[in-house]
Formats: structure tokens, C-alpha cells, sequence
């Protein structure tokens, strides 16, 4: 039982992180109809910048500068790039975003090179929070928690109670409605875009002493994020963060408990060819739930594609 | 342009293939033939066989992007489950099965296919950023799996066979790389024609309506989704041929031929080219190639340039390479192609100039940053200097500084010559 909580609280640590992008990559996805390939590489920006950041000044810095650095990147990129690429369509803008993510992968490795960078959590938050029966807590991903939760509340505040938020809504439906009201609808578009890399280079900063700074990290969170936001119904703002909860907790579910496919197929009656490695079943036997919990967000999304093509939440097949 | 309308009494006279309709074909045929004797090492022989391999995914790669307006991030999932297949057939002729080598493509071909039934049956409902996404999910799926099935992918060090097995094919038991070659071409051949041919075919044109309005499609009484299945499949048939011939080249396939990052050089390669036109993958492979060969010959941060060429044509030419020859077939229609040679000419030099020390300026960087302890001394064009001190930085970036200011200053010069040539009239001189 006790390990059952640990779990629930690490999903949710993976769960929220997960949301914290799939959040900035929603709002600028209903918004421009585009979806940011590259949002997973303002992620990993903002974890280097936090790391060069804190090998001068510590870690607290990092957390207010660099999402402020990722967001007027992203800004600059939308207004410099996304824009001039915006009148050929939807296909070429995925292409362009795509195109950037490698570019900022290469770039990385050009300044910090191919290795993990020792980007570490700040040592006052280096203590166990809790214990639940010998398993402890780490203090720093209580941390990230009310970070993440934090930051939902903050958006969840400006989007439905101020005037920006009003402003924003209605751009999101409206966007010549808006433009005819006297607003600059551009302008809308840059800063949304700009708070959303933000919110991703935030959630880089936070989660790059946990889960590593290095290269590979923009790739390797980029498709799980894609996934779950497919999942959820592109556009969805509850479907992101209900889908990236679920994906947080069964990740963190198959990776901590260790049902055997053997043990399965045993009990139901069948016994196990010896030896295994001439069997043509062979890999049905050592299958392993740890074994295969990468894979099962994308399990998960092809299953909610056959039979709810619009998403969780998705209103409509767009 | 001007073609005459064909009436109903002259239609039936024409004959079945144009002679300048096979023309290119019978042209391409012979420099396959004769490309061994020019570039006879064993190298060049490499290179050209990847080549083939890179031309015959990115064309099946632009059946979907640049014919049905499907952008996809998954497709080294058909080459590379066609190639497995092909590499344990393989290993079966080696056991004893029958099976000529040279029809092995096609049962790569059919995997792939198969595989795209199955996939396509529920990835082609939507185009656009759905498919796209879908496309990346299944891609980042079968690449997941390929550590989990072992007996299929081989786990992480993949699968390998032999290739000189099987019966040999009048005398040939393809164990040198120019049989090889030989095979690869005219599988090169076979499978162009055959895609080129499917483009023209009642489907192919139905699979451009589609893209281009699935609306306007569907009122016609076409559905959009079938469409796009079928333009989905024949795409797999055809990257699984590209993945049987990576297997009788490599001889070995793993994780590495399924994953993103294989669907997304595929993507660079073919927009590189150029989507627009049947020449531009061809185009883009060639061209893809011989940059990744030669520029990773001399510089570790060759991906680095390939990224900002990239990003660069998306930006400023979304028709390719192939889109940017296309631009030039008005002045040549109009007979001012003349026209264009001297500013081109004159952009030629600073532009050169810029490449290069903006290269220059990256490559001292990265020598700065990365080199080893102490490691100083740095080797550009031939010139042997300190990386660490000032005055190299300085002058290049003096040098990208003027070129730049050189490039901007004839910019409207050639922008004036360049509106003269793609105009009716005018000044004639």
C-alpha cells in the first residue's frame, strides 16, 4: 500500500511535468492550428540555460531567467520564422518546427557537447520531504509539484478571470472579430507563443536535474508529449491534463511493478517450452511489464484512435 | 502549354508511349550502366548504391507528402519491416529455400505493404497535423517493440545474413558490390518507372484532388480516406522495396533503420529536393548524399549545416531545389536566361565568401569549445593558426561582415534582373 502512494506521488510528479508542456502546446496549438514540433526543444533549452545560468549564480536564478531566456526565444522564432512560414499552410509550419527541433538539438551539442551536463538540484531542497513506511520522499519533487501546480492555477486565473485571458479566449475563436476590435491579433499570437515556450523552458528547468540534461532529452520527453495530447483530443486544455496524468501514472506503475508475462501464462494452464531460446515464443514468455511500459502510451494512443478518433476530450476529428 | 487539344478522331493515332516521354527513362537507364565504369571504386560503388536506396525511400516518401499531403514522421517503419522480412528470407535461402536474390525486392515490397494495410486502416482518416502526429506515434511504437520482439527485430544488435546463398541468376551470385550494383540499379529503374506510372494512373490524380481539397474530393464521390489508403499503401510497397535493397546491401538491419530519426532524414531528403515535382526526392537524395559524405569528411558539426540548410529552404524556398530549377523554365521559355548570368555572377562571389566565413566562424567556435586540453592549433582551407587567439575570429567575421553588407548592397540589382527575365518585352540586349 505504502508503495502504491509513493508511486501515485511520482505519477503525479511525471504527470504534471508531462502537462506543463503539453499546456503551452495546446494554448498555441488551438490557437494557430499549428502544432510545435520543437516544443521539447525549448524544454531542453531551458534546462542548459539553467544549468549555464547556475554554474555562476546557483539554481534559483536559472528558475526566473531561463524560462524568461526560452520564451523571448520563442517569441523572436515565431515572429522571425513561424510567421514567414505561416502562408504556406499547416504542413509546411509542422515541417518548419520539425526542421528547428533539429537545429536546436545540433546547436546544444555544438555549445554543451553530446554528454549529460552535471546540472544538479539546489542542495536546499537536498532532503527527504516524508517517509511512507522506509520508502522517502525527495523534497525536491514536492518542489516540482507545487511548481507545476503553481503555474496551472496562474494560467487557469489569466485565461478565465482577467482581461488578457478574455483577450486570448477570444482570439482563440475569434481571431478577425478581435483583430476588427482593435486588437493586435499578431501580438495576441507572439506572446502566447512566447508563454508557452516559457512554460516548456520552466518545465525544463525544473525537471533537467531530475531526469538529465543532455541532447537526447528534447526527443526522448518530445514524442511522449505529442502522444499525449493526441490522446487527450488536440486543443483540449482538461484532455492534456487529464491524459498527461494518466500517462504519468502508468508509466510510473509499469516501471515499479514487475507482473510477468510467465507467471501469467502459468497460471491460465500453459507450460513453458525448455528451453525457452529455441522457442517461437520466446519473447510472449520473458515479456515483463517494466519491459514494455515505454511503449504503452503508444499502445495507448492507437487504441483511442481506432475507437474515439477525436481524442478523450477532442470535440471534433480535426 | 500549347499542347492541341487531342479530338476523339486523332486520340486513338498517337502511339502508346511518346518517344519524349521515355526519353528521360532511356537516358537515366544508360548512366545507371555506365556511372560503374566512370566511378569504379569500391567507395564510389558504395555511395552510389546508397544513393539508389535514398532515391527509391524518398520518392516513396513523396507519394505521401508531395502527392497525397500526407506528412509523415514514421516512415522508415515500412522500409524497415520490409528489410527484417527480407534479411529472414535470407537466412531461409540460406537454410534451403528457393529464391533468387533478385526477387527479393518484391516480397519486401509486399510486407511493406501489408503493414501499411494495417496501419493505413486507421492513420489515413485525417490528413494533416492528425496523420502527421499518428504517423510519429506508431514510427516511435514499432521502433519501441523492436528491443521487445527479439525474435523478429533481433533485440539491440539486430539481424544479419548473407546474400550469395540463393541460386545464382545467370552466373552472378551477387557476392561482388558491382553485381550488386547492378541489381540495385535496375531495381532503381523498375521501381521509379513503376511510381512514376502511378502517379499518372486515375488514383494518382485522384490522390492530388484529395490534397488539395478533400471537401471538393468527397463531393465528386471519392472518400478522402480511401484515397488515402491506397496512396498510403502503394507508398509502403514501395519503401519496403528500398528496405529489401538496403538488406542485399547491408546485409544487416537494426533499430537504427525504424526509428525518428531515420523518418526524419527522409522528410529532410525529400524537402531539401523539393515535394512539387517526380524529380525532386531524385534530386534530394543525390544531392543529401554526396553532402553528408563529403561534408562529414571534413567537419564533425556537418549535421549543424545540414539543420540550418533545413531550416533555411522550409523558410525562403518551400519548393526545393527542384522548385528553384522550375523558377528558371520562364526566363529559358522566354530566351533571357542570358540575362540572369551576370548578376548571378556577381552575387556568386560575395555569397561564396559569406558561406564560407560564416562556416569559418562556427568552425572556430567549436574548436574553441570542444577540442582537447591544450589542442590550439586548428587546420581551415589549408591555413594552420592559433583557435584560441582573437585575431582569426575577428577576421572572419570581418570577412561574413563585408560579404553580408556585398550581398545586401547587389540584392536589388539581381532582384531587377530577374523581373526583367521572367517578363513579356522590355529591354532586349
Amino acid at each position: 500500500m505504502s508503495l502504491f502512494i509513493v508511486n501515485i506521488l511520482d505519477g503525479l510528479v511525471t504527470g504534471l511535468l508531462l502537462f506543463m508542456l503539453c499546456s503551452g502546446l495546446t494554448l498555441i496549438f488551438s490557437m494557430m492550428g499549428v502544432l510545435n514540433f520543437a516544443h521539447a526543444s525549448f524544454y531542453m533549452l531551458g534546462a542548459y540555460f539553467a544549468y549555464q545560468i547556475s554554474l555562476f549564480s546557483g539554481f534559483w536564478l536559472g528558475l526566473i531567467v531561463a524560462p524568461i531566456a526560452v520564451g523571448v526565444i520563442g517569441a523572436l522564432i515565431e515572429r522571425y520564422g513561424l510567421r514567414r512560414v505561416h502562408k504556406y499552410g499547416h504542413v509546411p509550419e509542422l515541417i518548419f518546427t520539425f526542421g528547428l527541433a533539429l537545429l536546436i538539438e545540433e546547436a546544444v551539442q555544438f555549445f554543451w557537447g553530446k554528454s549529460q551536463q552535471a546540472y544538479e538540484a539546489p542542495e536546499a531542497l537536498d532532503f527527504a520531504a516524508f517517509q511512507i513506511a522506509g520508502n522517502t520522499f525527495p523534497a525536491y519533487k514536492l518542489f516540482m509539484i507545487f511548481v507545476a501546480m503553481g503555474l496551472f492555477l496562474v494560467l487557469l486565473y489569466i485565461l478565465t478571470k482577467t482581461r488578457v485571458g478574455m483577450t486570448i479566449q477570444a482570439a482563440l475563436s475569434y481571431p478577425e472579430t478581435v483583430q476588427n476590435l482593435g486588437h493586435n491579433v499578431p501580438m495576441v499570437f507572439m506572446g502566447v507563443f512566447g508563454v508557452g515556450t516559457a512554460m516548456a523552458g520552466l518545465a525544463g528547468v525544473i525537471a533537467g536535474p531530475v531526469l538529465g540534461t543532455f541532447p537526447g532529452m528534447a526527443f526522448l520527453l518530445g514524442s511522449i508529449v505529442f502522444v499525449t495530447i493526441v490522446i487527450g483530443g488536440l486543443g483540449s486544455l482538461w484532455g492534456a491534463l487529464i491524459a498527461s496524468l494518466l500517462i504519468g501514472w502508468i508509466q510510473t506503475f509499469a516501471a515499479t511493478y514487475n507482473v510477468r508475462m510467465e507467471d501469467i501464462l502459468t497460471s491460465l494452464g500453459f507450460t513453458k517450452p525448455e528451453p525457452i531460446w529455441d522457442s517461437a515464443w520466446q519473447d510472449l514468455w520473458t515479456l515483463t511489464l517494466p519491459q514494455i511500459g515505454p511503449i504503452l502510451p503508444y499502445l495507448l494512443m492507437v487504441i483511442v484512435l481506432v475507437v474515439r478518433p477525436q481524442g478523450l476530450f477532442g470535440k471534433r476529428e480535426t | 502549354m500549347s499542347t492541341p487539344a487531342t479530338t476523339p478522331l486523332t486520340a486513338g493515332t498517337r502511339r502508346l508511349i511518346p518517344l519524349n516521354h521515355a526519353l528521360p527513362w532511356i537516358i537515366a537507364a544508360v548512366c545507371l550502366f555506365i556511372l560503374p565504369y566512370v566511378f569504379d571504386s569500391r567507395s564510389a560503388l558504395t555511395i552510389m548504391n546508397q544513393m539508389a536506396i535514398t532515391i527509391v525511400f524518398a520518392l516513396s516518401y513523396n507519394m505521401l507528402l508531395g502527392q497525397g499531403g500526407m506528412l509523415s514522421f514514421g516512415h522508415a517503419v515500412y522500409m524497415g519491416l520490409g528489410g527484417f522480412f527480407c534479411m529472414h528470407l535470407l537466412n531461409w535461402v540460406e537454410a534451403g529455400l528457393w529464391l533468387p536474390l533478385p526477387l527479393l525486392p518484391v516480397f519486401g515490397g509486399l510486407f511493406g505493404l501489408f503493414f501499411a494495410f494495417l496501419i493505413g486502416s486507421f492513420s489515413t482518416r485525417r490528413a494533416g497535423t492528425v496523420f502527421a502526429m499518428i504517423s510519429l506515434g506508431v514510427g516511435e511504437l514499432v521502433a519501441a517493440c523492436s528491443v521487445i520482439i527479439v525474435i523478429f527485430f533481433g533485440g539491440e544488435e539486430g539481424i544479419s545474413g548473407d546474400r550469395t546463398m540463393g541460386p545464382e541468376v545467370l552466373g552472378w551470385d551477387f557476392g561482388p558490390q558491382e553485381q550488386v550494383y547492378y541489381l540495385t540499379a535496375l531495381w532503381l529503374l523498375i521501381a521509379a518507372l513503376g511510381m512514376f506510372l502511378y502517379s499518372r494512373t486515375p488514383i494518382g490524380r485522384v490522390a492530388n484532388a484529395v490534397r488539395d481539397n478533400e471537401e471538393r474530393a468527397e463531393f465528386l464521390g471519392y472518400s478522402q480516406r480511401h484515397v488515402r489508403w491506397m496512396s498510403f499503401m502503394a507508398s509502403g510497397f514501395f519503401a519496403g522495396i528500398a528496405g529489401a535493397l538496403f538488406a542485399i546491401n547491408f546485409e544487416i538491419l537494426t533499430e537504427e533503420n525504424l526509428n525518428l530519426t531515420t523518418s526524419g532524414s527522409i522528410l529532410l531528403v525529400t524537402f531539401l529536393g523539393g515535394v512539387g515535382f517526380f524529380v525532386g526526392p531524385i534530386i534530394g537524395a543525390i544531392v543529401f548524399t554526396l553532402l553528408q559524405t563529403v561534408l562529414s569528411l571534413y567537419t564533425e558539426i556537418w549535421a549543424l549545416y545540414l539543420g540550418i540548410l533545413f531550416v533555411a529552404t522550409v523558410m525562403f524556398f518551400p519548393g526545393g531545389l527542384a522548385g528553384l530549377l522550375a523558377m528558371h523554365v520562364l526566363p529559358w521559355k522566354l530566351g533571357k536566361i542570358g540575362h540572369l548570368v551576370v548578376p548571378y555572377a556577381k552575387m556568386l562571389i560575395p555569397a561564396l565568401a559569406f558561406v564560407l566565413s560564416a562556416a569559418a566562424v562556427l568552425e572556430i567556435l567549436f574548436h574553441k569549445r570542444h577540442a582537447g586540453l591544450g589542442d590550439h592549433e586548428m587546420n581551415l582551407y589549408g591555413i594552420t593558426f592559433d583557435s584560441h587567439g582573437a585575431m582569426p575570429l575577428i577576421t572572419v567575421l570581418a570577412i561574413a561582415a563585408v560579404s553580408l553588407f556585398a550581398i545586401v548592397k547587389l540584392a536589388p540589382g539581381l532582384k531587377a534582373a530577374w523581373d526583367d527575365a521572367t517578363h513579356m518585352g522590355g529591354h532586349h540586349g
